[in-house]
């Protein structure tokens, strides 16, 4: 039932600020060079509100929200 | 099993004779049919798959474009070529350029296409000339409803990327996007877009002709029908051939009249490929099944030879090299990492690798795969660990800072295009 949600990087648009990061750690790590690595988990209820600010806080608009199938 | 007497895409006149007229084009193969949705049956009976590298059934593509495309869907036909040691869809569009039109005119009234493009590098003057004129000839000749334009791309190894295809028609720079949207929802001018292969779109042109099993009476079930390959490094006659799906490596490169030199390794399937050792060339079937478990794929259909004169590393450095700056500079993971390993790469090659260095290639490794829009980074970590395989023991001696006895003494020998194109063709 439903759709979860994960988070999604535009790579293109990313500029590797990090702030995603650091207020989602619990998905979201950093690369050799400072670029978001997102895991495909998805969200867990908990998470969902440090997601949402992860993506509003993105500079560059290069974080969303991905829907998958339960 | 050489189709020597059994080619197809290359059967006809030999290939010194240039472009095949398209009077001698109708009356060797006959008169091209109409297409019709009834030939995305015909081309999933007969198992075609995509010949750019990706490999994705051709009759799923016609497909999503067909049940969006309401008359006003695009046909685009890639020759875009970027792969540096690929030749063949160069050699179709030269030599067999009305099979490549014959089927871009199928593919635009199967999937209801308005418009046909022809998308070439732009350093490709022969094969922009032998297309024009083939194009004029056509126009006389008054049957194709849909009149093709030719568009051309910067001589960048992303340009036939779809993405980046899609990208560089509608806008003049031809760097990949972010998908979705991907190019059969909303491609050129918006429209649903067909991007296909020049030998892909050939080989249908044959299979609306003569059937799907006339497809599937070569090859193996899984990889039915024929390729074209490009054979280089240490053989007799490099060049395009085509072949049966199914035979071995060694079969393959007895086209090109076999190897001038004891072999070391292979790369197979273009810079995005796999490095295979000297012992796979007599064993390993050019097929589906066994390049899954070889970890290899047939790609662009690219066969290196290296000889055992070489240095792999030397090699793989360099391939890595170009494919950093190849780099359509958009994605961190892409522009810095690739830098990353190729610095160190050549780093290795030279003789001054450290001991750490494995672990941290091993890392970035982990850290650059799909990591990009496009996959230009995936390739290039694909060459990067198959080349720590297959070049392990050298690996070993260039890190203790020893190197082998080759590796510093002669140029690479992959064929690198000279300083990166400009984006814009």
């Amino acid at each position: 039932m439903g759709r979860l949600k994960r988070l999604r990087v535009n790579m293109i648009k990313c500029d590797g600020f990090g702030y995603c990061a650091e207020l989602l750690p619990e998905r979201i790590d950093v690369d050799s060079w400072g670029y978001p690595m997102v895991s495909q988990k998805p969200l867990t209820r908990d998470l969902l509100e440090h997601a949402r600010r992860a993506v509003l806080v993105c500079p560059v608009g290069a974080l969303r929200f991905d829907e998958v199938d339960r | 099993m050489t189709l020597a007497g059994g080619a197809r895409l290359l059967s006809g006149p030999p290939l010194d004779q240039g472009a095949e007229p398209l009077a001698a084009h109708r009356a060797r193969l006959g008169p091209r049919p109409r297409g019709g949705l009834g030939l995305i049956e015909t081309l999933k009976a007969s198992g075609l798959n995509g010949r750019g590298g990706a490999g994705f059934p051709a009759w799923r593509k016609w497909a999503l474009v067909a049940e969006r495309a309401v008359g006003r869907a695009i046909v685009v036909v890639n020759a875009a070529e970027g792969e540096p040691a690929s030749h063949k869809d160069q050699t179709l569009l030269r030599h067999r350029p009305h099979l490549v039109l014959d089927g871009a005119q199928l593919a635009a009234e199967t999937v209801g296409a308005s418009h046909v493009i022809i998308y070439l590098s732009r350093t490709c003057d022969g094969q922009r000339r032998a297309l024009e004129h083939a194009l004029h000839e056509r126009r006389i000749a008054g049957d194709d409803a849909v009149r093709p334009s030719v568009v051309t791309c910067p001589h960048r190894y992303v340009a036939g990327e779809a993405s980046a295809l899609v990208n560089g028609i509608n806008t003049g720079v031809a760097k990949p996007m972010a998908v979705p949207p991907r190019a059969f929802e909303r491609g050129v001018d918006g429209r649903p877009t067909l991007v296909q292969n020049a030998e892909t779109i050939a080989h249908a042109a044959l299979i609306a002709r003569f059937g799907a099993a006339w497809f599937r009476s070569v090859g193996t079930a899984a990889s039915p029908g024929t390729a074209l390959i490009s054979v280089c490094g240490a053989v007799v006659c490099p060049g395009v051939y085509e072949i049966s799906l199914g035979v071995t490596l060694d079969h393959a490169i007895g086209c090109a009249d076999g190897m001038s030199e004891a072999p070391q390794a292979v790369l197979l399937g273009g810079y995005f490929g796999t490095w295979l050792p000297a012992d796979r060339i007599g064993t390993l079937h050019l097929e589906q099944a066994e390049l899954d478990a070889a970890g290899a794929s047939f790609g662009c259909g690219v066969i290196v030879v290296l000889p055992r004169s070489r240095c792999g590393l030397v090699e793989a450095a360099s391939v890595l090299t170009y494919l950093a700056a190849e780099s359509a500079g958009q994605c961190g993971p892409c522009v810095f990492g690739l830098k990353s390993v190729a610095s160190t790469m050549t780093r290795i090659a030279d003789g001054d690798g450290h001991s750490a260095d494995r672990a941290l290639l091993r890392r970035w490794s982990t850290e650059i795969a799909g990591r990009g829009e496009c996959r230009l980074p995936d390739g290039a970590v694909r060459h990067l660990q198959s080349a720590m395989t297959t070049f392990a023991a050298d690996l070993e001696r260039h890190l203790d800072g020893a190197r082998c006895a080759v590796a510093g003494r002669q140029a690479p020998m992959l064929p690198i295009a000279s300083g990166a194109d400009e984006w814009v063709a």
